[in-house]
């Protein structure tokens, strides 16, 4: 699963493999006809709709292939990296840049291209860029508040406009058919005897258009991974098909108390209930962050038996069936979810003596290791809960 | 019908897309260019006045002890790439010429300083938006992040904006190629 850094590609060979795609990005942006500036202010007046044509040809592709790598399980949408938002510096960071497109002919990734091929303009455009990112950083501490206003963090354009990520992802699909449609008539009519539009064959790109938009039904009703993944194990006849063993409270209590090195509790309650009571020892993950390769150090090693605890044993049982879709083994669920625990364990209550003979075993263990739970959980406050480092997040952005 | 000598929009930006949908599979992130610029600046700032560096908010985000050379970042490895990238499609493509591309009625001087200002426009809405149409734009779009759709939107409504100011740089005498 995606994407392989930091894991599996170290970030000295990521530098090898930017270099790699740098290359195609830069060849592909110049056999686009990206290093001509006059080309690509032609967006602005109608006479060449080039950079528009690629431009949304990109991001749609990028896009449809993210959601489609992402809703087959191959990518983990959740670990790359979503450039942050600054509402109001990223407006006024754009008005200046389009001011810049219009007037210099080029965008940063342009220039260097252009440069690359010999156009000295560019290379002036590119010597711009290098006095205004050097006259921003010195006047940097009298823009810094405003640079640092309206954070919104990495949010997602379709929780921005309150819809659903396929509905955006079909109308954005619908809207670059639509621009493509619309820039080539217009373009016909601006430059007759010479728009590129003219050497386009009609089939081929009204079939284009056609596929494109079937792409756009279909992730309309894409659903996502691990949506996908969590409904299955949620539904009762998997839980049927695939039954998860049960430790009782008292087994657990006893692990506990024993110090077996090869128990791990998982437990999957809110992280509030969690940090209110716990039990010693148990880390706390939301079901859903299971997917995290984060925690496939905790969950891997097949010795150690992870005993998950829920709110409700129905919430332990998912979570563990999860786990074992996940492809992790030895999983076990806490018997009556934490309140049971609760009540039979940690909380002193006269034992019901129903005339068993190791009755009074059993009421002797448990409070016993009420007492000793209390202690070692007292410890571990002392020591302060140790949770596993969440992995270090990707890094991008310009 | 006019001769095309560069590659179908459309294709171009399938084998665009493809290549930032390969940088986010692989790497997690996405494309840029601006920031390359940013190291050069930074790199060359630390050097000539170290302790000016370090006592600038801007710059001491970026060097300092310990801190591996801004030269040593992603972008910088990524951009040397589309250089040589860019120069081996004009290479076979036959468009290595030293020139300078300007409009009809606009003197090679004037496009200079144009081109310049231009750019100077571009470095510093680059830092505000964290990042260009590369960077910020085209590779937030397609993580649909909503800085890479107000970005885009911003760069392109304001170059329509401005585009009739503007016309003398690009428009007159022949608009044809």
């Amino acid at each position: 699963m995606g994407p392989f850094v930091p894991d599996l590609i170290s970030d000295q060979l990521n530098l090898v493999v930017a270099l790699v795609l740098g290359l195609g990005f830069g060849f592909v942006l110049e056999q686009a006809g990206f290093s001509s500036s006059r080309r690509l202010v032609g967006v602005f007046y109608g006479y060449d709709f080039t950079v528009l044509r690629v431009f949304f040809t990109a991001a749609v592709t990028a896009m449809i292939g993210v959601l489609l790598l992402g809703s087959a399980g191959l990518l983990d949408v959740d670990a790359i990296f979503v450039n942050p938002t600054w509402l109001w510096p990223a407006v006024v960071g754009g008005i200046i840049m389009g001011v810049g497109f219009v007037i210099g002919g080029y965008c940063p990734g342009t220039s260097v291209c252009a440069a690359a091929i010999g156009k000295v303009d560019a290379m002036f455009f590119v010597g711009g860029g290098l006095l205004g990112i050097f006259g921003f950083a010195e006047a940097y501490p009298l823009v810094q508040t405003f640079n640092d206003s309206s954070a919104l963090g990495p949010v997602k354009v379709f929780t921005s406009l309150g819809i659903s990520q396929g509905v955006f992802a079909f109308l954005l699909i619908a809207a670059a058919v639509a621009a493509f449609a619309a820039t080539t008539w217009i373009e016909r009519r601006v430059a007759p005897a010479s728009a590129p539009s003219l050497s386009f064959a009609r089939r081929p790109h009204v079939l284009a258009g056609a596929a494109l938009l079937v792409l756009g039904v279909v992730l309309l009703v894409l659903p996502d991974y691990k949506g996908r993944i969590l409904s299955r194990v949620s539904s009762p006849s998997y839980a049927v098909a695939h039954a998860v063993p049960v430790m009782t409270a008292d087994e657990l209590a006893f692990r506990i108390v024993d110090h077996e090195p090869n128990v791990r509790i998982v437990d999957v309650r809110s992280p509030k209930a969690w940090a209110a009571r716990s039990l010693p020892g148990s880390v706390n993950v939301a079901t859903r962050d299971l997917f995290g390769k984060e925690w496939s150090a905790t969950l891997s090693p097949r010795h150690v038996r992870k005993v998950v605890v829920g709110e409700t044993e129905e919430q332990a049982r998912i979570a563990g069936l999860l786990i074992r879709e996940l492809g992790y083994e030895n999983v076990a669920v806490l018997e009556g979810g934490f309140p049971k625990f609760e009540k039979t364990i940690l909380t002193p209550a006269p034992f019901a003596f129903a005339g068993g003979r190791w009755d009074a075993d059993v009421a002797r263990f448990r409070d016993d290791a009420r007492a000793e739970i209390a202690r070692l959980a007292e410890q571990a406050k002392k020591a302060g809960q140790k949770q596993p480092i969440k992995e270090k997040k990707i890094q991008g952005g310009c | 019908m006019m001769k095309r000598d560069t590659m179908n929009p459309y294709l171009a930006g399938f084998f665009l897309g493809m290549v930032l949908l390969a940088t986010i599979f692989v790497t997690g992130r996405g494309l840029g260019a601006s920031g390359a610029l940013k190291s050069l600046v930074v790199t060359a700032v630390a050097d000539v006045a170290p302790a000016h560096a370090e006592s600038s908010p801007f710059y001491a985000h970026y060097v300092g002890p310990g801190k591996d050379s801004p030269l040593k970042s992603w972008l910088a490895f990524e951009v040397a790439g589309v250089l040589i990238g860019a120069f081996v499609s004009g290479l076979v493509s036959d468009r290595l010429k030293v020139v300078t591309e300007a409009g009809p009625r606009v003197a090679s001087r004037l496009r200079w300083l144009f081109a310049l200002a231009g750019g100077a426009l571009f470095g510093v809405g680059a830092q505000l938006a964290r990042g260009c149409t590369s960077g910020a734009a085209l590779s937030g779009m397609a993580v649909l992040s909503t800085a890479g759709f107000v970005t885009m939107l911003a760069i392109f409504g304001t170059g329509y904006a401005v585009a009739w100011f503007a016309r003398g740089l690009w428009l007159g005498g022949n608009v044809e190629r």
